[in-house]
């Protein structure tokens, strides 16, 4: 049972094509990192596949009505808005806002559930507007939990994080893929992406240039292809290390 | 979020009453309470239900619109600054209205009135969401808004200066500043069914506000129909606004300043200030029109004169902490 | 530069050529008319002002008029429209009124001053008349039209005539029936007033003075619905449209309506002080015996 389907999804913005003829899955139990450079495409594949760009193409999201489409996937874009100066309990209890009108017990438990994942207790009352930076991205991506869908999506949910919690929050993501659940994240950190995500996809271009798992994509040639960079890499002990060293032109 | 309603609802109902008994027949409490529901004889039974019966109405109807529009159109805007007064809504429903009174529209077809004060606040919403729209900052907003309210104002002088009538071109000061002076329950009737258009689309809003707390993008994902929000919000902002101004004049200020003091209370959640600022609204307005029977009675004192005396410097104040949040 | 410098000579030549186009009167420095300047019988009277107008094509000799403000020929306004028609009507802008080459003009204390004023800087007499506050008035007014028509024997006539008139108008009334005054914007008028006296010879009772209200001023709606009178009295309504006449409309003014005997409004009688407002009298004493007997 797949999560995500994508069939030949292709957009076209102001007559240039942003992303061409992007096929791929995600299953249950897959971590999906997408990579790739700053203009790829990384946001309009994953907003395409939300439907909330008009795209040629199939992606099973987007077929789906709004309702169901909501309790399928959660989606954490890349602006971090909050407009008004809620606590960051209620910011996060807005993931409930699929799942029926009449908050419940089951409410009040996934938002314990997110504040502890993302370890928020201590803000629960604190108003999200005044924290810092990387606190405001771990609150949305607390609410992003609290919407408990099978499928997670996030738009570089770690950028901003400080190294401790960019690792919290990547282990967090591979959980809830060991539970079943799965997430389709996009992020620049090539490191972390090695070391926690089952699968990597990377985009060049607004196509598919590598589907795989990390070891098999982060190739010195496709480094050099997509990024322009040259990079190390070894297996040690505690898993894949990576790190990017030179721009190649 | 009990507590607020425990304490404005009782407020509504208290500053209601004292609106009921106050007025320059200077009876007394029990008196007019008698006469207003016992009926009988009487001049009294006149003046309670034909002349202090629909101001109070209309001071709740109106107030309690002009908090919801304030607080519906700072939640879709995403912007505190939102205000139907200010940004010139009210200024547009004055000109439809003055044009159904001068065409003598509204002689031949009494809906005519707040249809085309409805008209009016929906050109100017349609307007201003084309040229700032959710994404656009406070600076376009604001200045669309002059630019609306200028051209608004402008128009209706015009159209009253046009009448061959000799006491229409004085009236644009009612227009502007707006009074709750001498109206009837035909008012009451003509402006009802719309405003309760307009409540039962702000009814269906509050979710979609709330969504929009994290942005557009956010929003659609969780499920929320961003355009049918969009329209709810345009079109129920007209009708309450429209259907106010058209028998009150426009009124300024009300849907600023309510739900940015009832905010905190609120949570900062947009959906459950919808509520809370109809009943601040409501609040604010009869204590206005209270203040300007009691303050100067001789006189015939505009509301819209106090609501902006309150107002104007609210609004100062708001722009400088904004400023200096921003900084 | 040369263009400049014509148009500058043209423009200091031009008050010369005006100043000497005067009809050989004498033009003080301040451009006020010196007041024997005002002839004694003036054969080309010409009238800015509604009520003058009236008290004009009343006492003025045949010939004498000239012109009257095309107020006077509105039947709206104008107890005279008739009349008004045999004469030339003007808008009250000086230059019309130079060109008919008047010896004398007749304005109201209510007339554009700048109007006056250039008039008068232009050579011409302008004798200003204000409104007649109440019946009283209106016999110095005929005496005033005279002598500045240079008809007295006739005016004293008609102050006669008008007198006279009024005495026989006058009833005692041991219990006069209550009336209100109610105009656009809630106005009414006291017993200072024109309108308020005409009540008053009628054999009403204003309830104004209840209110406090000796001469035109704002009467709350709730105070009238609570004096009761047993007869409003409004103007009719004008032209147009507007919000200020609404309260006219109001269900609390009806009801008030229906009660006294018939809805009434003032009319062109009562708006200048002029021998017409007798028939105002007359219409308002026949209502007060109809109200009177209910």
């Amino acid at each position: 049972m797949t999560l995500l389907r994508l069939r030949n999804l292709s957009v076209t913005l102001r007559d240039r094509p942003v992303l061409a003829d992007v096929s791929l899955d995600v299953a249950p139990g897959e971590l999906v990192g997408l990579i790739g450079a700053n203009g790829a495409g990384k946001t309009t594949l994953m907003r395409a596949a939300l439907g909330l760009v008009p795209a040629s193409g199939e992606s099973s999201l987007a077929a789906m009505s709004p309702g169901a489409r909501a309790r399928a996937a959660a989606w954490m874009p890349q602006a971090r808005e909050i407009a008004w100066p809620v606590t960051v309990e209620t910011l996060v209890a807005l993931g409930r806002l699929p799942h029926g009108r009449r908050p419940g017990p089951a409410d009040a438990a996934a938002v314990d559930a997110a504040l502890e994942r993302m370890a928020l207790e201590p803000f629960r009352h604190r108003t999200a507007t005044r924290l810092s930076g990387g606190e405001q991205a771990r609150a949305l991506i607390a609410r992003a939990l609290a919407q408990e869908t099978p499928l997670l999506m996030a738009d570089e949910p770690i950028a901003g994080l400080d190294p401790a919690h960019q690792i919290a929050t990547m282990e967090v993501f591979r959980a809830l893929a060991a539970e079943g659940r799965g997430g389709l994240v996009s992020l620049h950190d090539l490191g972390l992406a090695a070391r926690h995500c089952t699968r990597v996809v990377a985009l060049a271009a607004g196509r598919v240039v590598a589907d795989g798992p990390p070891a098999e994509v982060l190739t010195d040639d496709l480094l050099a292809r997509a990024f322009h960079i040259s990079a190390y890499h070894a297996e040690t002990a505690d898993g894949p290390v990576f790190q990017p060293l030179r721009v190649i032109r | 979020m009990t507590r607020l309603y425990a304490f404005l609802v009782p407020l509504v109902l208290v500053l209601g009453l004292i609106s009921l008994c106050t007025g320059p027949a200077g009876m007394g409490v029990a008196e007019s309470l008698r006469a207003l529901f016992a009926g009988g004889e009487g001049p009294l039974t006149l003046v309670m239900r034909e002349i202090r019966m629909p101001r109070m109405l209309l001071a709740v109807m109106t107030g309690g619109s002009l908090g919801l529009a304030g607080a519906a159109m700072q939640g879709y805007l995403r912007n505190p600054l939102a205000e139907p007064g200010l940004i010139g809504v009210s200024g547009s429903a004055a000109f439809g209205a003055v044009l159904a009174i001068q065409t003598g529209l509204s002689a031949a077809f009494a809906l005519a009135l707040p249809l085309m004060a409805l008209a009016g606040a929906l050109a100017a919403v349609v307007i201003l969401l084309a040229m700032a729209g959710p994404r656009g900052g406070s600076l376009t907003l604001i200045l669309a808004g002059i630019a609306i309210s200028a051209l608004a104002g402008a128009l209706t002088s015009l159209v009253l200066n046009l009448s061959p009538n000799p006491f229409a071109a004085n009236e644009i000061v009612f227009w502007m500043m707006g009074s709750l002076a001498d109206r009837s329950m035909l008012h009451v009737w003509l402006a009802l069914p719309f405003m309760v258009v307009g409540w039962t689309i702000f009814a269906t809003v509050g979710r979609g506000l709330d969504a929009l707390t994290l942005g557009e993008d956010a929003a659609a994902s969780m499920g929320i129909n961003l355009v049918r929000l969009q329209w709810g919000v345009v079109i129920a902002t007209a009708c309450v606004v429209g259907a106010g101004t058209a028998v009150a004049g426009a009124i300024g200020f009300v849907g600023l300043v309510v739900p940015h003091i009832l905010r905190p209370f609120t949570g900062g959640r947009p959906g459950a200030l919808l509520l809370a600022s109809a009943l601040g609204g409501a609040a604010m307005l009869l204590a206005s029109d209270i203040a300007v029977r009691v303050i100067l009675p001789e006189r015939d004192l505009k509301l819209g004169v106090l609501t902006a005396l309150v107002g104007a410097p609210f609004f100062l104040h708001l722009v400088w902490k904004v400023r200096r949040e921003r900084a | 530069m040369r263009l400049t410098g014509s148009i500058l000579a043209l423009a200091l030549l031009l008050p010369c050529a005006v100043a000497g186009q005067g009809h050989g009167r004498a033009v003080t420095v301040t451009g006020e008319v010196a007041s024997d300047a005002v002839p004694e019988r003036p054969g080309r009277v010409v009238s800015i002002n509604l009520c003058t107008d009236q008290l004009a094509m009343l006492l003025a000799a045949p010939g004498q008029l000239l012109s009257v403000s095309h107020l006077a020929a509105e039947p709206r306004s104008s107890s005279m429209a008739e009349q008004a028609g045999a004469y030339r009507l003007n808008h009250g802008r000086a230059e019309e009124i130079w060109l008919m080459q008047p010896d004398l003009v007749i304005a109201g204390s209510f007339s554009r001053r700048a109007t006056v004023d250039m008039l008068r800087r232009l050579g011409v007499p302008v004798v200003v008349m204000g409104p007649a506050y109440s019946l009283a008035q209106v016999s110095d007014r005929l005496r005033e039209m005279g002598a500045a028509l240079g008809r007295e024997t006739e005016a004293e006539q008609a102050v006669r005539d008008f007198e006279a008139a009024l005495e026989a108008l006058r009833d005692e009334v041991p219990d006069p029936p209550r009336a209100a005054i109610y105009d656009a914007n809630g106005y009414t008028a006291g017993n200072r007033t024109l309108a308020g006296e005409i009540l008053a010879t009628a054999g009403f009772a204003n309830i104004a003075t209840e209110a406090g209200v000796a001469g035109v001023g704002r009467l709350p709606l709730e105070l009238l619905a609570m004096a009761d009178p047993d007869a409003v009295i409004s103007s009719r309504r004008h032209p147009g449209a507007s919000r200020s006449e609404e309260i006219l409309d109001h269900p609390v003014v009806q009801a008030l309506r229906d009660r006294s005997a018939g809805a009434v409004l003032t009319d062109r009688d009562w708006v200048c002080g002029t021998p017409h407002v007798l028939n105002a009298i007359a219409e308002m004493r026949a209502l007060r015996r109809t109200v009177a007997a209910e």
